[in-house]
């Protein structure tokens, strides 16, 4: 089930996938073997909601997998204590990474401090599910390396004009998934999304691209939805059943679960996203 | 002028220290005064001006088990100059046994005007001794541009280094005055705390006094810059039971501090 | 003598090993109104230079020349130890095998053959001298290129820096670091010979302010920098 609004009432080609193409045509790089948590970054400038999609993917996925997150925020602690705040997040799950003035580089250039702090996740909390990398406000140049992350959002939002996926940039143009943001705002700045939409579409090919409102969506559905997809398509290893438990950085996607995950037989299972379960509060 | 010195304490079974040897010779001189409570407190007194330029002077401290030595100077030592050429030198080795105590609590080093002064400290403290070891340096008389000074200590406790550390100052010395060394104060010093009784203290900082634990051992050590020594000395008073700070309170946060936090935003 | 282009990778600011997040600090010395133009950057450069850089840069050609020694693994945990009673900040210790766990992922892996186990193992990571001696080993480096490339961090680092914070005038800033290409040779030569002696006799060169404002940056909520 979609919220409404995630799309705008254009044209619409059913044929463009809106979450991830066919697996004949999947533009993705392959997927590491879940022998770790998936990192998925999440980029875009200053100000388009990427904190916010990071807060709603915590609510999204309380409760069904295990979760960290860096974040790479200019200001570093204030984008931990945002979702400290919501309480959405376990603080002891939130790592923040200084980039110096320079957040492209910390995630694209030179992404050891950022790897580290991947790690001292998995150290502290044991096995991930997921960890979302979000980078710090930065221009429709930056992108993240593929040695940081296997996956990569890029939020842009309403408000900064119709016309920046026009504008294009690696982010616009080859994040994996391109969000656009805030929609409930456009009335009111003007713009307009089937532009957006249309200029998307021929920036991106058959990449995937999402509108939302988190106002009017707190849980990011399409976004969610998407990682699950992600997450169940990964290759996969066999772990040994004895192996699956917190020993064991094999267990991704083979624990999926609350605080005290219940291994789950997901692994080796290309399950489609309909057949997820949606962690709807 | 070369002199040397030395102080040999041992505990004497019924709870007091002696003094087997107490030995010295000018400029160098020990003076063992009364104390109360069953250590001892020895006085090093200048016999002459200095030290100056060409001098070479050692002490050696020994401090066996069980004992309790306090270490003052009767007044500031000034380094000055001397015969054109080579330095001015003193040599401190001192050992601190184990259940053993030794505070090392001198007055000031004062770098005059074209000194050339190197100051040495090696100690070796056992595993269970305690050691107050304060070192002042002010950066010359008032009003004067210092010599060259060097102050380095060498500690190892149970073996292992626990603090290496030259300080050194003067016009041949670059940036040593300047935003990264001392910020243009005048005064600096150090007092190490190595005390088996004593709870290991996080790392605290108030404007320009810092508390740090260091990482060989169970010990710390108050790091400060100031403007002159009697601020200098009110941040390395030796810390007491009820004062975690030295000096009492910590110090009030100067005009740094607030800076520091107005970085914040 | 490795060839000059190794040299130049290595010493490069893009060399990914964490240093654009590092001040040095210089944030922290900005913040209390010490550093606040060219003039008193290179004042800071100087000090640094001649405390930290000269220590930094002793203890990486120690541990170049221990990377091929024989008691290679004594040597470097007595480094280690040695290098911690220099490093009385706990703040600056930290950072030093924070930048040194940086240094070593980068190395593992542009190295691979490279052994790098012999580096003591210590919660934090092992000190960034000695990671950095290793790497230079591995790159074909000397003990003095090891050091210089020390030497130059110590100053590029905070200089960059100072740029990105202060605002000031890039060329101007090159241009100090020009004048001070001189002095940095020259604590790279001492640190050189330095190195030939023993762990407990290498530089121990103290700045307290360095110490001071490694702790007091340590306390802030927000960072720009992680040092």
């Amino acid at each position: 089930m979609r919220p409404e609004i995630l799309r705008p009432e254009i044209e619409h080609d059913e044929s463009v996938p809106h979450t991830h193409p066919e697996p004949g045509v999947d533009p993705h790089a392959p997927l590491p073997a879940a022998t770790r948590a998936l990192r998925v970054g999440i980029g875009g400038p200053v100000g388009s909601g990427k904190t916010a999609l990071v807060a709603a993917l915590c609510r999204a996925f309380a409760g069904e997998l295990r979760l960290g997150v860096v974040t790479n925020d200019i200001y570093t602690t204030e984008d931990a204590d945002f979702l400290k705040r919501a309480g959405v997040l376990d603080p002891a799950r939130i790592r923040a990474v200084e980039t110096g003035c320079c957040p492209h580089t910390a995630i694209r250039d030179d992404i050891g401090a950022n790897l580290d702090a991947v790690d001292e996740l998995a150290e502290a909390l044991g096995p991930l599910d997921l960890v979302l990398v979000e980078s710090g406000g930065d221009n429709l140049t930056a992108t993240f390396s593929r040695g940081l992350v296997d996956r990569q959002i890029f939020v842009v939002d309403v408000a900064g004009g119709d016309k920046v996926p026009r504008k294009g940039g690696p982010g616009v143009t080859a994040a994996d998934l391109l969000v656009i943001n805030k929609t409930d705002l456009a009335p009111m700045v003007g713009a307009d999304l089937s532009v957006m939409d249309r200029d998307a579409r021929a920036r991106r090919g058959a990449l995937p691209t999402v509108f939302q409102s988190i106002t009017e969506d707190p849980l990011a559905s399409q976004v969610a939805d998407w990682i699950r997809h992600e997450l169940a398509h990964r290759s996969t290893v066999t772990v040994p059943p004895d192996a699956a438990g917190a020993a064991s950085p094999g267990a991704a996607s083979a624990g999926v679960g609350s605080a005290e995950p219940a291994p789950r037989a997901v692994a080796g299972q290309a399950a489609p996203v309909a057949a997820l379960p949606v962690g709807r509060a | 002028m070369r002199a040397t010195a030395r102080l040999v304490a041992r505990a004497d079974g019924h709870g007091r220290t002696v003094l087997p040897e107490l030995r010295g010779e000018s400029p160098l001189l020990l003076r063992q005064v009364p104390a109360g409570d069953g250590g001892v407190t020895v006085y090093v007194v200048g016999g002459a001006a200095g030290p100056l330029a060409g001098d070479e002077l050692r002490l050696d401290v020994e401090v066996g088990p069980g004992a309790v030595v306090r270490v003052h100077t009767v007044a500031a030592s000034i380094a000055l100059p001397g015969r054109p050429g080579p330095v001015s030198r003193m040599l401190v080795r001192a050992t601190v046994a184990a259940g053993a105590t030794l505070r090392w609590l001198p007055e000031q080093l004062v770098a005059a005007a074209g000194c050339a002064h190197v100051g040495d400290a090696q100690v070796d403290v056992a595993e269970g001794g305690t050691l107050h070891w304060r070192d002042e340096l002010i950066c010359g008389r008032h009003g004067e541009q210092p010599g060259h000074a060097e102050v380095n200590t060498w500690v190892d406790l149970a073996g292992r280094p626990l603090l290496r550390q030259s300080l050194t100052v003067g016009p041949d010395v670059p940036g040593w005055a300047g935003p990264a060394v001392l910020g243009g104060a005048a005064a600096t010093g150090s007092l190490l705390v190595v005390d088996p009784a004593r709870p290991a203290e996080p790392p605290a900082v108030a404007g320009t006094v810092a508390r740090l634990p260091l990482a060989g051992g169970l010990a710390t050590l108050w790091t400060a810059t100031a403007a002159d020594a009697h601020t200098l000395r009110a941040y390395l008073e030796p810390p007491t039971e009820n004062r975690s700070w030295c000096g009492g309170a910590p110090p009030e946060p100067v005009s740094d501090q607030h800076s520091l936090a107005g970085m914040g935003g | 003598m490795a060839a000059p282009t190794m040299l130049l990778l290595l010493a490069d600011g893009r060399f990914p090993a964490g240093a654009h997040a590092h001040s040095a600090g210089l944030e922290a010395a900005v913040a209390a109104g010490r550093v606040t133009d060219l003039a008193t950057l290179g004042g800071y450069l100087r000090g640094r230079l001649a405390t930290a850089g000269l220590v930094a840069a002793a203890f990486a050609a120690a541990a170049r020349r221990a990377a091929w020694s024989s008691g290679r693994r004594a040597t470097l945990a007595r480094l280690d130890a040695e290098l911690d009673a220099r490093t009385a900040s706990p703040a600056q210790r930290a950072v030093s095998r924070r930048q040194g766990r940086a240094l070593l992922r980068a190395g593992r892996q542009i190295w691979p053959a490279a052994t790098f186990d012999d580096l003591p193992v210590t919660p934090g990571g092992p000190h960034q001298p000695l990671t950095l001696g290793l790497v230079g080993a591995a790159a074909g480096l000397d003990p003095a290129q090891v050091a210089t490339v020390a030497a130059h961090a110590t100053v590029t680092g905070s200089a960059s820096a100072a740029v990105r914070l202060l605002g000031l005038d890039p060329y101007q800033v090159q241009a100090l670091l020009v004048r001070l290409a001189g002095a940095c040779d020259a604590t790279a030569a001492r640190a050189a010979r330095a190195a030939e002696e023993p762990p407990e006799r290498l530089p121990a060169a103290a700045a307290p302010l360095a110490d001071i404002h490694a702790e007091a940056h340590a306390t802030w909520e927000v960072r720009l920098f992680a040092s």
